[in-house]
This record gives structure tokens, C-alpha cells and sequence, in this order.
């Protein structure tokens, strides 16, 4: 993915995976069902309003606790193109990198943008365009070792040739 | 410049001299594990990924905890894709409910992981065994999977926090106070993408119980790891547990710290963490009136023996208050075993709390003793989030085992030292 464009939904600090997605689900594994209960517990509604390309923006330490790799899935299958925050929790970090979700930490943008924006986002680039208020916003570019791993497609990719070569 | 202790233990199993922070590395893993949540969800990217066994079958382990006992047709269709991946991989470490344990109190007991090693774990709190001198961080499923494809992954290296810890804990303090202190005054993101690395005199006053709780709420303060030094009451434990050959590391002289902080245990009072937030701590002073529906006692957090014996003692010829249920989970078979052969089992279950073979499940709001709307649960497990144990409008409280065991007598938040002695 190279761009993306839609909607902000904002949140604030300390988003935990709790929030994202409860442990009372964490008995599915289907990520449309996940998608159905994307952020139940901060806004009901989010699941239901958000279209596919929206934005979700929150500030500090996005994605704190559980290293359930079910709240970024949820996210991922609800549609939403891209997650911005100040910064992000570091297993949180990992898990969306390793099944393709993208992020971007920029604490510029996610102090700026307000909830119902439209946003741009230029991945290559790693620009953020917020479009509602005119401004553009600079993200902490991946380092190239991370770049490898996402233009495998993420980890499953990255990982398979080391598989076979294990296996001949 | 010199490395930290988890610096080089990075280093050594990515095959290289010295490694610094924020270095990319590829690094060999000598644990893999993984529970009914995250296996389940790992499985089909093993699969996907084209593998076909694991790594090394005496070095992926696996334990279905969570939602087991299976608490409903999904949680057994989860376990049960679990339980035929362990099978079909001739899995050396795999436990199943009779045998199964809470993971994090489970893997020491049993000698899987030891000093100098690099351990994942697709559970957030697998950091606890830097209680004992190892590298050991949470993963989610996809890290897992290809963890237990291939036997490596890749880290960031990661700077450290120095926690220098003088002094000794007073009466009705442990571990768990030691760290809601540490995160109330560095905060959920204090210690984020970094090393927690403790020590000072203060080390040798803390017993393993109290090192494996410390070290498991490391990631409550959004950190990559945690690391105790290899002492004399770590070895002794080893010489108990572990059948393994190890290698500790230490620090180099002049390893460098962004920041130290001085911590005196004598100082630390019993102290809870308000909702919703493990860091919304006060110490048992300052808690004011708060009034509870239900008490937990256990977890990977609090449910080691000595957390057991602790809650025994306070309980022993008390009763729980009319207004409240009582939970106890000791979090290992043995552990239980152990509670049965003290008499801590009957002491519970004859002050009126209910006593739970191993499973997470309260601790996640996953099953045995969810909260309903406007509840308050008091509760020495390692989160208070939102929804943490239940629906959306209950509260959960955090604290020790003696806090939550007093607090049970007296159906409010008690300090265990006021605890009159006419509830006996």
C-alpha cells in the first residue's frame, strides 16, 4: 500500500489492547468477527461508523499491554488504512508490521488532527496530510531493515525462504 | 562503550562481539512458547509460512492456560487445534489441563528457562523470566509462528533504565508493592522499548517470588524486558528447578543507563493501583474508602507460593466478608499441591473463598469471575484496564496478596497491618 485517505477517528493516550479488542473474545479467530468488535470498549459505535480507508489516530503508548495480535487484526480486517500516534507500544509496533498493518508515529500529527478530518497519508514518502486543516506532517521514516521485511508482505513472507532452506 | 547484561545476552545469540541500542539484529532463540490464545492464532501462519515442524521440538513449548479448562465451544476448538499441533510435533514441553500451569509461574518450576538465554513468548508478560538473569521478551502470534519456524527472529537492541535498590522490604510489603511503585512514578510508557535492569544490595533482600512478579510487570511499564543479576538466592533456586547448563551475564562497568533511578525498599508501603491504569498508584494510606464486590488472589503475577502463604496467613481463622466472593487460584499444579500440604487450601475454602485449578482466566476477563456492570473487584493480577475483568463499568483495583487477603476479611481496601485482630 502506498497511499492512503479517509476519515480520522481520534483517541488519547494509553489506548491499551484491552480497549482494542477485550479479552472476552480472544475465543475467535476469524478476523471479520474481531473486525465487528474493533475498539468496543472506547467507542461502541467505531466498528459500525468507520468505512473502509479511515484513519485512526491516538496519541501516546497506542496499543498498550496484551500482546494479543487480535487487536490489530481487528483493526486491520475493520478497514482502516492507516494507525497514527504519538508512539506506539512495542509489541503493538511489532504485531502491525508483522501482519501488515501500517502505522505511522508522528506526535506532531496525532496532537494536530482532529477527529473527522480527512487524511492522506503518502507511506513512501511518510508524509501525513491532514486536508481539513492544510497542514503536512512528517513521520519517523522505517529504518531499511524494517523496509525489507514490510516489501516481503511481513513476517510470513520474509520468514518462508528461510523455511525452505531449512527444509532441503 | 560497555553493554548492559541484556545487551549481551542479545549479542551472544546474534553472534556478535558487542552489539549497541537501536541496532537491527538477527538473534537465535532458545524458548519459544506459547498458550491457547496465541498458538491458536499462530498455527495457521506456521502453516501458511510453509513449515513444516518446528525448530527444535525440545525448545517450542506450549500450555494451554487462558481459556482452559475450555470455558465455552470456541476456547475448546482453540485448545484443541493447540493439542494437535504439540502432538504432530512430538512437542517435549507441552501441558495440558491436569498439568498445566499459569505459563509465567509454570516455565521456571519446571527448569524450561534458565540464565543467559533468549526466550520469546507469544504472551506480554513472558518478560518474567528476567527474574532469573535471562532475555526474555512478549511476541505476538506472527513473531511466534515463524519463532518456532525458524529458532530466530529479529530485535532491536534495546537502551536500558538502571534501578539501583537499597535497603529492605518492611513487614506486609513484597514485590508486587516494589513494582506498582516503580510504575506509579515512571509511568505505563516509562520504561517504553527499553530494559528495566535492577540492582544494588536491595537485590539480595528480594526472594524469587517477589524478583518473577517484578519482573512480570515490566511490559505494565512498556518495557522490553526485565533483568535481575544471577545471585545466590537465584541459584539456589536454579539448583531446585533447572536441570539445564547456563551461563550468567552481567553488566560491564561502564554500560551505559539513560537514566538511573535510586529506589530504598525500606520506604515502599503496601500500594495499590487505582482504575484505570496500573500506573494510578497510592500507597495503602491514601486509599480513602473503597468498598469491593470481589477479591482475586492468584495470576502469572501473584499466584506463586509465596503469595499463597502470604494470603494464608492474614486469612488463617478469618472469614470473607458477607458482601463479597473470593477467588484463589494457586497458579501451578505443585503450587496447589504445595497449598494442600500447608493447610492453605482449607484456611482459604473455611474463610468462604472459592479455590480454582490454574487457568488466567479472571485476569483477562476471560472466565471464573467475570465482574458485572458497576462492580469493584480488588485483584492481585498486573492490569486495570477498561473492561479488564468484565463489563466496561466494573473497576479493578490492584495490590498485593496481603492487601487483597485483609481486604477480604473487611469487604473494603485494608491494610493488612490494621486488620483488627477481633476478625479472627
Amino acid at each position: 500500500m502506498q497511499t492512503a485517505r479517509g476519515k480520522a477517528f481520534v483517541f488519547g493516550d494509553d489506548v491499551n489492547t484491552d480497549v482494542i479488542l477485550p479479552g472476552k473474545y480472544l475465543n475467535v479467530t476469524d478476523p471479520q468477527e474481531l473486525a465487528s468488535h474493533c475498539m468496543e470498549s472506547a467507542d461502541p459505535q467505531f466498528a459500525r461508523t468507520a468505512c473502509p480507508g479511515d484513519v485512526l489516530v491516538a496519541k501516546k503508548n497506542f496499543g498498550c499491554g496484551s500482546s494479543r495480535e487480535h487487536a490489530p487484526l481487528s483493526i486491520k480486517y475493520l478497514g482502516v488504512s492507516c494507525v497514527i500516534a504519538s508512539t506506539f507500544a512495542r509489541i503493538f509496533f511489532r504485531n502491525a508490521l508483522n501482519i501488515g498493518l501500517p502505522i505511522l508515529e508522528s506526535d506532531e500529527a496525532a496532537r494536530a488532527i482532529q477527529a473527522g478530518d480527512t487524511v492522506s497519508v503518502d507511506f513512501n514518502a511518510g508524509t501525513i496530510v491532514d486536508e481539513t486543516l492544510g497542514l503536512t506532517f512528517h513521520a519517523e521514516p522505517f529504518p531499511p531493515f524494517m523496509q525489507k521485511l514490510i516489501a516481503c508482505g511481513g513476517l510470513v513472507n520474509y520468514s518462508k525462504t528461510k523455511i525452505a532452506a531449512r527444509s532441503s | 562503550m560497555g553493554m548492559t547484561a541484556t545487551q549481551k545476552i542479545l549479542a551472544a545469540h546474534a553472534g556478535l562481539d558487542c552489539v549497541s541500542p537501536g541496532q537491527l539484529i538477527e538473534a537465535r532463540l532458545d524458548v519459544v512458547m506459547g498458550n491457547d490464545i496465541t498458538i491458536a492464532l499462530a498455527v495457521p501462519e506456521f502453516r501458511k509460512a510453509g513449515a513444516a515442524h518446528v525448530f527444535d521440538k525440545d525448545k517450542v513449548v506450549v500450555v494451554l492456560d487462558h481459556f482452559a479448562p475450555n470455558k465455552d465451544i470456541k476456547a475448546a476448538m482453540q485448545c484443541k487445534t493447540c493439542r494437535e499441533f504439540a502432538r504432530e510435533n512430538h512437542l517435549k514441553y507441552f501441558y495440558d489441563v491436569g498439568r498445566m500451569g499459569i505459563e509465567h509461574a509454570l516455565l521456571p518450576e519446571q527448569g524450561i528457562v534458565a540464565p543467559g538465554e533468549l526466550i520469546i513468548g507469544g504472551d506480554s508478560h513472558t518478560c518474567t523470566y528476567g527474574a532469573l538473569g535471562a532475555f526474555s521478551t512478549g511476541v505476538g502470534s506472527t513473531d511466534l509462528a515463524m519463532g518456532m519456524a525458524v529458532g530466530e527472529n529479529w530485535f532491536k537492541v534495546p537502551s536500558a533504565l538502571r534501578f539501583r535498590l537499597t535497603g529492605k522490604l518492611q513487614k506486609w510489603v513484597c514485590g508486587k508493592d516494589v513494582m506498582l511503585h516503580i510504575i506509579g512514578l515512571i509511568g505505563v510508557d516509562g520504561a517504553l522499548y527499553r530494559s528495566m535492569e535492577f540492582c544494588g544490595g536491595g537485590v539480595a533482600e528480594l526472594s524469587m517470588d517477589d524478583r518473577f512478579t517484578i519482573a512480570n510487570m515490566a511490559i505494565e511499564a512498556g518495557a522490553k524486558n526485565a533483568f535481575f543479576p544471577v545471585d545466590q538466592t537465584c541459584r539456589s533456586y536454579l539448583a531446585e528447578h533447572c536441570r539445564k547448563t547456563w551461563k550468567a551475564f552481567e553488566a560491564d562497568k561502564d554500560a551505559e543507563y539513560e537514566k538511573t533511578y535510586d529506589i530504598d525498599l525500606s520506604s515502599i508501603r503496601p500500594t495499590v493501583a487505582f482504575p484505570h491504569l496500573p500506573s494510578n498508584t497510592r500507597t495503602i494510606d491514601e486509599v480513602g474508602l473503597v468498598e469491593l464486590d470481589q477479591v482475586f488472589i492468584g495470576s502469572c503475577t501473584n499466584g506463586r507460593l509465596e503469595d499463597m502463604a502470604m494470603a494464608a496467613s492474614v486469612l488463617k481463622g478469618r472469614h470473607v466478608h458477607d458482601r463479597l466472593r473470593v477467588i484463589v487460584i494457586p497458579a501451578t499444579p505443585s503450587i496447589y499441591l504445595e497449598c494442600m500440604q500447608k493447610g492453605y487450601l482449607r484456611i482459604f475454602m473455611e474463610a468462604g473463598c472459592a479455590v480454582s485449578t490454574p487457568t488466567c482466566g479472571p485476569c483477562l476477563g476471560g472466565h471464573m469471575g467475570l465482574l458485572a456492570a458497576g462492580e469493584k473487584c480488588l485483584s492481585t493480577t498486573n492490569r486495570n484496564f477498561v473492561g479488564r475483568m468484565g463489563h466496561v463499568d466494573s473497576e479493578v483495583y490492584l495490590c498485593s496478596p496481603a492487601v487483597a487477603a485483609a481486604s477480604a476479611v473487611t469487604g473494603r481496601i485494608t491494610d493488612p497491618a490494621k486488620l483488627s485482630m477481633e476478625t479472627l
